[in-house]
């Protein structure tokens, strides 16, 4: 992949769920030996040109989950690299079981990849948003959970999981016109956390689509003579514990993600900040348990306080 | 089929029979899914005595026949003809279901034991097989994928997902049987979900059907002999706990205690019954 100012534009325009497709045509046309595999959704999830150019390699599943993670066990079995994908709910949850069994207590190597995942999918309803897919994934033991914070994390997020020697989910979230957060080419490395802005008052940890928002929330804040260290949080699982260690100076940990707060990363950090003796306070950001009424995405991100404007509201509420 | 043979796959069959008995037995209080084990003991000695491409000396020979016990709860008459071809150690079979066993009561992938993969959570398998046939026409390898599968297991909708896509993927590298029973875990399958007509269902989802009694060899002999361009399925009609008078038939056998006396008077029958 050409990673150029240009690229980059245009990978933020069509947003994570559209160059997921780019990227896997691209990882695909050097790797034969990769195998993509959907359910119907191969326009939904800008396979379609690799379907075209490919078709030795795609495989369409129709719309049957629990099959798809079955048959991408038995090609990953057969030393295939296998990528699985569909809406985030149905990559998930539908298979569940097929998941535990087959990727988790049989340790098959297959990379599923969760389109449209947190609250993108606002106005379809709460069957097609997702905010259950990384606590439902993080209590089955062996999985990666990755979360890319733009396009272009999203290609690198694909790349190191194919390589990666155990099986892997990515979570996309956020519409087209997915901002950037990095604007040239950057280390990717699964497990390991990246500060994106050093402060002493406030510590932000996100992933995927929240993360840009944590830095728009931090640059408000720094007006207010609130400094922020900002961490994106790209792999929920394994937990870059090390970077919570270094923050627990500050005076509060903030985590924020478009998932429910019962299970996600805010649980993952503060499963970990309770074994310390002293860590700071933690203000979870995220939907609270709630499923609520639908609507449009900038609507939903305001309504479960996950707009810049609403972070920087919570945080001052919770540092005086 | 010559008659050497046929004997071979009984002898076969009888060994198998006799240290599912065992385990059953050495698993004491731990108990074990007796009755739908030894349903399929023809079957899985047709399979892996004749059947299938092995290497008894090379566990993971690329191009062996690949095999999954889908209703993974029958694992008594795996464990036994993994141990019969020398995959697993006799004196290991007397670990089963004990602490830390590689047997437990629902195959554990171990590839040093010749188990693929793990199985027991119904309707999982014949996914798995499908993607190994899929492999196996990419690879252009001319191993075959066999599935075990039970009939109470045909509840399951996932089945289904898996009985639709294998005849729209023209796999016919791909080979599964039921074991026709008749019963699962608390009744018949009348009672609790009613299984009629799994042929016309199973044809009518493309598959290339075929009806046998499962404890004939010769029967089974004749439908793996069947080539077919469509995937192939045998109905393999079969007696709950068939070898042993008490328990063929009688679902109180689907997972209980073999105790000592039953288990004597089981062997008992079955050496008298095989010579």
């Amino acid at each position: 992949m050409i990673i150029n100012d240009r690229n980059i534009k245009m990978w933020s325009t069509i947003g994570q769920r559209a160059t997921l497709g780019i990227a896997a045509l691209e990882i695909a046309k050097n790797n034969k030996n990769l195998i993509v595999l959907t359910c119907d959704v191969s326009t939904s999830a800008g396979l379609d040109r690799f379907r075209k150019t490919l078709p030795e390699q795609y495989i369409d599943l129709g719309i049957a989950e629990q099959n798809l993670i079955g048959v991408a066990t038995g090609l990953s079995s057969e030393k295939f690299d296998v990528i699985t994908t569909t809406f985030a709910p149905f990559q998930t949850m539908r298979c569940c079981e097929q998941i535990k069994v087959n990727l988790g207590y049989m340790s098959h190597k297959v990379c599923m990849v969760g389109l449209a995942s947190g609250l993108a999918l606002g106005t379809l309803g709460f069957t097609h948003s997702c905010i259950e897919d990384i606590g439902v994934l993080r209590s089955i033991p062996g999985i990666t959970i990755i979360s890319p914070a733009d396009s272009l994390e999203t290609i690198k997020a694909l790349d190191a999981a194919v390589k990666l020697n155990g099986p892997c989910y990515i979570r996309l979230t956020g519409t087209s016109n997915n901002p950037i957060v990095y604007d040239k080419d950057y280390n990717f490395e699964i497990g390991k956390s990246i500060k994106l802005r050093e402060g002493s008052d406030v510590a932000i940890f996100s992933s995927g689509s929240s993360v840009n928002n944590s830095l728009k929330a931090s640059e408000l804040l720094s007006e207010k003579n609130i400094s922020c260290t900002v961490i994106n949080m790209h792999t929920i699982k394994p937990l870059d514990t090390k970077a919570i260690l270094e923050v627990c100076n500050h005076k509060l940990i903030v985590s924020i993600e478009e998932h429910n707060i019962i299970g996600g990363l805010g649980s993952a950090i503060s499963e970990f900040k309770s074994t310390l003796e002293k860590s700071p306070k933690q203000l979870f950001l995220g939907i609270k348990d709630v499923y609520g009424k639908g609507g449009t995405y900038n609507h939903l991100l305001n309504k479960h306080g996950l707009t810049p404007e609403k972070i920087v509201e919570n945080v001052l509420k919770n540092l005086s | 089929m010559e008659k050497d043979k046929v004997e071979l796959v009984k002898n076969f069959a009888f060994n198998l029979r006799k240290n599912i008995l065992k385990m059953a037995f050495e698993a004491g209080s731990s108990s074990s899914h007796l009755g739908g084990a030894l349903s399929i003991v023809e079957i899985v000695s047709f399979l892996f005595s004749y059947q299938m491409k092995i290497d008894k000396k090379n566990i993971s020979w690329e191009d062996r026949d690949r095999f999954i016990l889908s209703k993974g709860h029958a694992c008594l008459a795996y464990y036994a003809a993994l141990a019969e071809i020398g995959f697993i150690d006799k004196n290991e079979l007397n670990t089963f279901e004990k602490d830390d066993s590689n047997l437990l009561g629902h195959p554990v992938l171990n590839k040093k034991l010749g188990i693929d993969f793990s199985t027991g959570s119904l309707g999982m398998g014949l996914s798995i097989a499908i993607g190994l046939s899929i492999a196996a026409k990419k690879k252009k390898k001319d191993f075959k994928i066999y599935v075990i599968v039970g009939d109470g297991e045909n509840n399951e909708g996932s089945v289904w997902e898996a009985a639709m896509s294998a005849p729209n993927f023209k796999l016919d590298n791909l080979c599964v049987i039921i074991d026709k029973n008749n019963f699962q875990q608390t009744g018949t399958n009348k009672e609790i979900m009613n299984t009629e007509s799994l042929s016309e269902k199973w044809k009518s989802f493309g598959w290339e059907v075929s009806e046998a009694n499962g404890h004939d060899i010769i029967e089974l002999f004749n439908f793996f002999e069947k080539k077919s361009p469509k995937p192939k399925l045998l109905i393999a009609n079969t007696v709950k706990g068939k070898g042993i008078s008490f328990s063929e038939n009688n679902n109180d056998w689907h997972h209980a205690v073999l105790t000592k006396n039953f288990y004597e008077k089981a062997l008992n029958e079955l050496e008298t019954k095989y010579k």
